[in-house]
């Protein structure tokens, strides 16, 4: 039996596989493709509900895999089935050995300079909601002048067919919220208005966190897409979106314009669909068989997903399903 | 009669340019929000009073119970919509035939109390 998994990716959910399958006894190897692990949320601050430190999480994990290999700057280049497992050749032209893989690519943030009708990229004061994780991780926020008005626009880049993406990122509507309270924690009086669609604040906690920006923080809620956004005189930004409550076009001039980009598949997710030979769907996810009852299984044996490589999911359903796809790991290594 | 004498009496050059709304033309106002110039004071002096005001999630519960909606434009949900847009007058309108029956209060999923804002726009208006 052969014990070396590989795993593909060090963001939150291939850390989390990966701790479980050296639990299991499991002898593990991670591939990242960039220089350091922790994926998106070493780049996030706070993590909801409950305000959980992000490179906290992500530092906890990495201490716990302590003699794990992580191999950085790396990336698959080829793989085939062998009587005990796999062969996987990787960048470097090094050939890894090992009896199942754990893909846990994850996604990709839309660049939201695609929806060059929100002016990320052209007006200085359009930022994006990692831009202000950055911000509010590295405490230049307080460095910033008090922004009179700012605004959330949601679904940038989901729910928009016209950028190829139909499906709903599930995480934006929440850090929305959430940065918008943060917003409003450091400058009370600041006026905040999130522009949204329909608001899907699924999970337990996360209607608590709107009802929380409405009723503590006073966070104005405005139903409709922002349509455009310019830049004045002043170099301030001026958005127009219909009010579909009120069924009236209308305009505000904000100081500070944060656009919610969206979970896409990764870029990488077509190299990796080639290299073992896995489908993605049409929205370019990972395909799943059977998402229903065995979401972490792909449809070639002891290749397994963890995370949002099948598509955009939670920190928490992505450490979930990391320790699911280990135990089928598990059980599939444990067969002969 | 000398050229123009004819003409003379028929072209008043003195008098007042007529503008194009003699012709039925108007120049239409604006319909849209200018959240700029908005003025949402109102709905803060409200809010201070009833913060509940602020926690609506706009589900349409209060206008679809509502028993004077059936025959007159009533509703709650328009009212303060209207009212943090800063349309205060529209907003007195939408509860002009207002019973304070309080159905609103019984279906609100947020538990807002209607009725004192309610109260509160009326005085408002009063004041």
């Amino acid at each position: 039996m052969n014990k070396n998994v590989l795993v593909l990716g060090a963001g939150v959910a291939g850390l989390q596989a990966a701790l479980s399958l050296k639990e299991l006894g499991y002898r593990v190897t991670i591939l990242e493709k960039s220089s350091s692990a922790g994926g998106h949320l070493k780049d996030w601050d706070k993590l909801y509900p409950g305000n959980i430190s992000s490179s906290g999480l992500i530092d906890n994990l990495i201490s716990a895999l302590d003699g794990t290999d992580i191999l950085y700057n790396t990336t698959v280049t080829r793989s085939e089935k062998s009587d005990n497992g796999f062969i996987t050749e990787i960048s470097s032209g090094e050939k890894i050995d090992s009896g199942a893989i754990v893909i846990a690519s994850g996604f990709s943030l839309f660049d939201a300079r695609i929806k060059e009708e929100y002016g990320y990229g052209i007006y200085r004061r359009v930022i994006t909601n990692a831009d202000l994780e950055a911000l509010f991780r590295s405490k230049e926020i307080h460095k910033m002048e008090m922004p009179a008005k700012v605004g959330f626009v949601h679904c940038v880049g989901s729910r928009d067919e016209k950028v190829c993406n139909r499906h709903c990122s599930k995480i934006c509507c929440m850090t929305a919220v959430k940065q918008a309270c943060e917003i409003k924690e450091i400058w009370p009086h600041a006026d905040v208005y999130c522009f949204y669609m329909d608001l899907r604040m699924f999970g337990r906690g996360y209607e608590d966190l709107y009802y929380e920006a409405q009723s503590k923080f006073g966070v104005n809620f405005i139903r409709g897409r922002v349509s455009e956004a310019g830049e004045d005189k002043d170099g301030k930004v001026v958005v127009k979106a219909e009010d579909t409550l009120t069924s009236r076009p209308l305009k505000i001039t904000l100081d500070l314009l944060v656009l919610m980009s969206g979970m896409v598949r990764n870029t990488d997710n077509k190299t990796i669909s080639d290299v073992f030979g896995i489908p993605t769907g049409e929205d370019g996810f990972f395909f799943q068989p059977s998402p229903l009852i065995n979401p972490t299984s792909s449809d070639s044996s002891g290749i397994y997903f963890a995370g949002s490589a099948t598509g955009p999911k939670t920190v928490a359903e992505s450490i979930n399903e990391a320790r699911a796809a280990a135990l089928a790991v598990h059980k599939f290594l444990s067969k002969d | 009669m000398k050229p123009g004498q004819l003409l003379w009496p028929y072209i008043n050059f003195s008098r007042k340019i007529r503008t194009m709304e003699e012709f039925g033309f108007k120049i239409s106002k604006s319909t849209r929000i200018d959240l700029d110039s908005a003025c949402q004071s109102l709905y803060n002096q409200i809010a201070s009073k009833v913060p509940d005001i602020r926690t609506c999630i706009n589900c349409g519960s209060c206008s679809a119970s509502c028993t004077a909606a059936t025959f007159r434009r009533t509703s709650f949900r328009g009212a303060i919509l209207h009212i943090n847009r800063g349309f205060d007058k529209k907003a007195v309108e939408f509860l002009k035939s207002c019973m304070l029956c309080g159905k609103c209060f019984l279906v609100c999923p947020r538990g807002i109390d209607t009725r004192n804002i309610i109260l509160e726009i009326i005085r408002s208006e009063e004041g």
